[in-house]
């Protein structure tokens, strides 16, 4: 049995028959949620490539360990606000991979109602506050959740994810400082998988990321974000932490993207080797490093491997038929949503569609 | 003449230019080792060096403004945009920078620089990433503006967009680069401000600009199945506007429908409209009208994006209504 393993804050004596205090039960579930996660995304890639799923989609293969480790301990009232890489995210917040799915294939019952698509999902009452697309957008908006539940005098924290090439837009600067003036319950997640795009970080950068926060006074920390239980440890003694009032984390979770960019990247070329990629599935692989610690530990049978690989494989399919089966967005809804309010003074949208309504005796004279 | 991509023609245009001038160079993200995020800038890392052909970190601010302060030092930066949506992180140092800096010094301090990269939208790449970024660039005096439709233009405009002492946004389409077409061999650079009848009909006159002209030619081609012969006018270039194209064509026709990718609410075709309802009252037939991009953030579901996008459809009914035909 591997030493050492989970965060130094992990309190309690491990359970018996479990590993660094994670029961029996604990580590299944992990490990069920991990392969659902996988399952999914791969689920997303046989749909894309029938044409189900347009535009960007990036998978996220490789990286499912953050979703379960660092989405898993929060608490339901609690907020994730991420990049477009994000449907594991979505699901380990609570978007069922019904509404996840459903939204890829731009449906009306997706979460975001079939406009948002892949890099846009959203569910607010479950604490999941999007996928967005600008690299860099969203690390603002999240020090505006936090804010707002400071404001609020609310205990719940915000985590903030992005990826390791958003660290160099100015909006990351910016937000970091404001977040520690103010104190702010947020922690800052980088799931740092080595690239953007095609660029390695040691190219855009000449510090490393731990470096990043420190000049706006802002605790820094690295994680193995390939190993689920160091995550879930470390994330769950963090956001008490955070919760009590210890103002902004930034916490730089190492990890490795298996697949390409997007849907329509290479998985390896100039930018990565293909031997760098083969080495870190067989190695580095966040589903099969729990599985085969548990298989060692004896905490795990064949049998119950594959019974919670065809339960994965289950829902990921009972999704995709879900999707299949929702009805494409009303046409008579495309201009829904633009406005919260659309009064009956003035005219909203310019193209045309008001005045066609007033003549039809309707609003946007 | 040698038939390429539009791609390959960007391509040769920054090679053209970037022999024959060292202080042109190209910054932006991917445009290295990655051979350009479309795929425009390949091979051209090999050819160049580092020195000259520059990956960028996911900074626009940063590196749009880097490249403007290269440009007040005489440098001539071509500054990619991986994709214009990404510059609106920019719009700072282009709109209180680049545009402004030659009048704020008096004359001293050109900004001779090329913003490029596609605008517009793709195929459902949902509302982020799918915006006509044309007005933002247009709206402000200072910055040129050139968007080429075809292969050939876009040689030519890049080129000569790399040639001027002003600020030049050049606005490709993602849809554009794998579009083929014949390119003028040797040295062609297309002057800025000069429009381009692609189309010579005479009954209506579709004016238009960038990827929207191929739009605008299948229109008129179903037009012309009805017997209504239409000119497609190409612009090309929206600062410098060439006015005096469209006012001939109106001159023509009588009867005008302004299509763009973009939004409707100070649109180019509001500013096209405007001018011709100013300078052209008298040639008017019928109210200029406008096919536009509906005025919703693009949605991601395939029958929405394809509702809220201007097509052909919208075009020809737009030019049967100026032509009182229902
Ligand atoms: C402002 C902006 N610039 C460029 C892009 C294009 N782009 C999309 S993802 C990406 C790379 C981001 O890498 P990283 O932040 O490391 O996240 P990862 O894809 O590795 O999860 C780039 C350049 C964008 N979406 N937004
Ligand atoms: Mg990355």
């Amino acid at each position: 049995m591997p030493g050492g393993v989970g965060a130094p804050e992990a309190e309690g004596s491990p359970d018996e028959g479990g590993i660094a205090g994670f029961s029996r039960e604990e580590m299944h579930a992990l490990l069920a949620e991990m392969l659902l996660y996988r399952r999914f995304e791969e689920k997303a890639e046989e749909a894309y490539a029938i044409g189900k799923i347009g535009g960007f989609c990036h998978l996220h293969i490789g990286q499912e360990a953050l979703s379960a480790g660092a989405i898993g301990p929060l608490r339901s009232d609690d907020q994730v606000i991420t990049a477009y890489r994000e449907h594991t995210q979505a699901i380990a917040k609570g978007i069922s991979p019904r509404a996840a799915m459903a939204e890829l294939f731009g449906r009306v019952d997706g979460c975001s109602g079939g406009r948002g698509g892949s890099m846009h999902l959203f569910d607010p009452s479950v604490g999941f506050y999007g996928g967005h697309g600008i690299v860099g957008g969203q690390i603002p908006l999240g020090a505006g959740l936090a804010w707002a539940i400071r404001y609020r005098g609310g205990d719940q924290i915000c985590l903030c994810f992005m990826g390791d090439a958003a660290v160099n837009q100015g909006a990351f600067l910016e937000s970091l400082n404001m977040s520690a003036i103010w104190q702010l319950p947020i922690i800052y997640v980088v799931e740092n998988n080595g690239y953007g795009m095609g660029t390695a970080f040691s190219r855009v950068s000449v510090t490393e990321m731990e470096s990043r926060s420190g000049a706006y006074g802002i605790p820094a920390h690295t994680v193995d974000g390939q190993d689920v239980l160091e995550c879930y440890r470390f994330f769950e003694a963090l956001a008490e932490e955070v919760r009590g009032g210890d103002g902004p984390h930034f916490v730089n979770a190492v990890t490795y993207r298996f697949r390409g960019h997007s849907m329509s990247d290479p998985v390896s070329g100039t930018y990565r080797s293909r031997k760098e990629v083969e080495s870190q599935k067989r190695e580095r692989d966040p589903i099969s490093l729990l599985r085969d610690r548990m298989f060692e530990a004896g905490l795990l049978t064949p049998e119950e491997l594959q019974a919670h690989d065809d339960r994965a494989r289950e829902l990921c399919a009972d999704a995709a038929d879900f999707a299949d089966s929702s009805p494409t967005p009303d046409p008579a809804t495309l201009y829904d949503h633009v406005y919260a309010e659309v009064g009956d003074r003035g005219r909203l949208f310019l193209d045309g569609r008001d005045a066609a309504r007033a003549a039809a005796g309707g609003a946007g004279r | 003449m040698t038939e390429m991509t539009y791609r390959d023609a960007l391509n040769a245009a920054m090679l053209q230019e970037m022999d024959r001038d060292d202080s042109v160079f190209l910054l932006g993200e991917e445009v290295a080792e990655y051979d350009g995020a479309y795929k425009v800038s390949r091979g051209m890392l090999e050819r160049y060096g580092e020195r000259r052909v520059v990956d960028a970190p996911i900074s626009e601010l940063g590196f749009a403004g880097l490249c403007v302060g290269a440009a007040m030092a005489g440098l001539r930066p071509i500054c990619e945009f991986m994709t214009f949506n990404f510059s609106i992180l920019a719009l700072d140092q282009v709109i209180n920078g680049a545009a402004k800096m030659l009048y704020m010094s008096n004359g001293q301090i050109p900004v001779p620089i090329v913003f490029r990269g596609p605008t517009g939208a793709a195929l459902q790449l949902s509302a982020q990433h799918s915006q006509a970024c044309e007005v933002y660039y247009a709206h402000a005096p200072g910055v040129k503006l050139v968007v080429p439709g075809t292969p050939a233009d876009a040689k030519g405009l890049l080129a000569a967009a790399i040639r001027d002492d002003d600020p030049v946004a050049v606005m490709e389409g993602e849809l554009l680069y794998n579009v083929r077409g014949e390119v003028p061999d040797g040295e062609h650079v297309v002057p800025l401000g000069v429009a381009d009848l692609k189309r010579s009909g005479g009954d209506v006159s579709i004016i238009t600009h960038g990827k929207m002209i191929h739009v605008a030619l299948q229109a008129a081609g179903q037009l012309a199945q009805d017997g209504i012969e239409a000119d497609v006018l190409d612009l090309r270039s929206l600062r410098p506007l060439d006015v005096d194209a469209i006012l001939a064509t109106v001159a023509r026709t009588n009867r005008a429908v302004y299509l763009e990718e973009g939004w409707p609410f100070a649109g180019v075709g509001a500013q096209v409209a405007s001018l011709i309802q100013q300078e052209a009252f008298d040639d008017l037939d019928a109210p200029v009208a406008r096919v536009t991009q509906a005025d919703v953030p693009m949605p991601y579901a395939k029958n929405l994006e394809q509702l809220a996008k201007p097509g052909a459809k919208a075009v020809v009914e737009a030019c049967r209504r100026v032509l009182y035909l229902g």
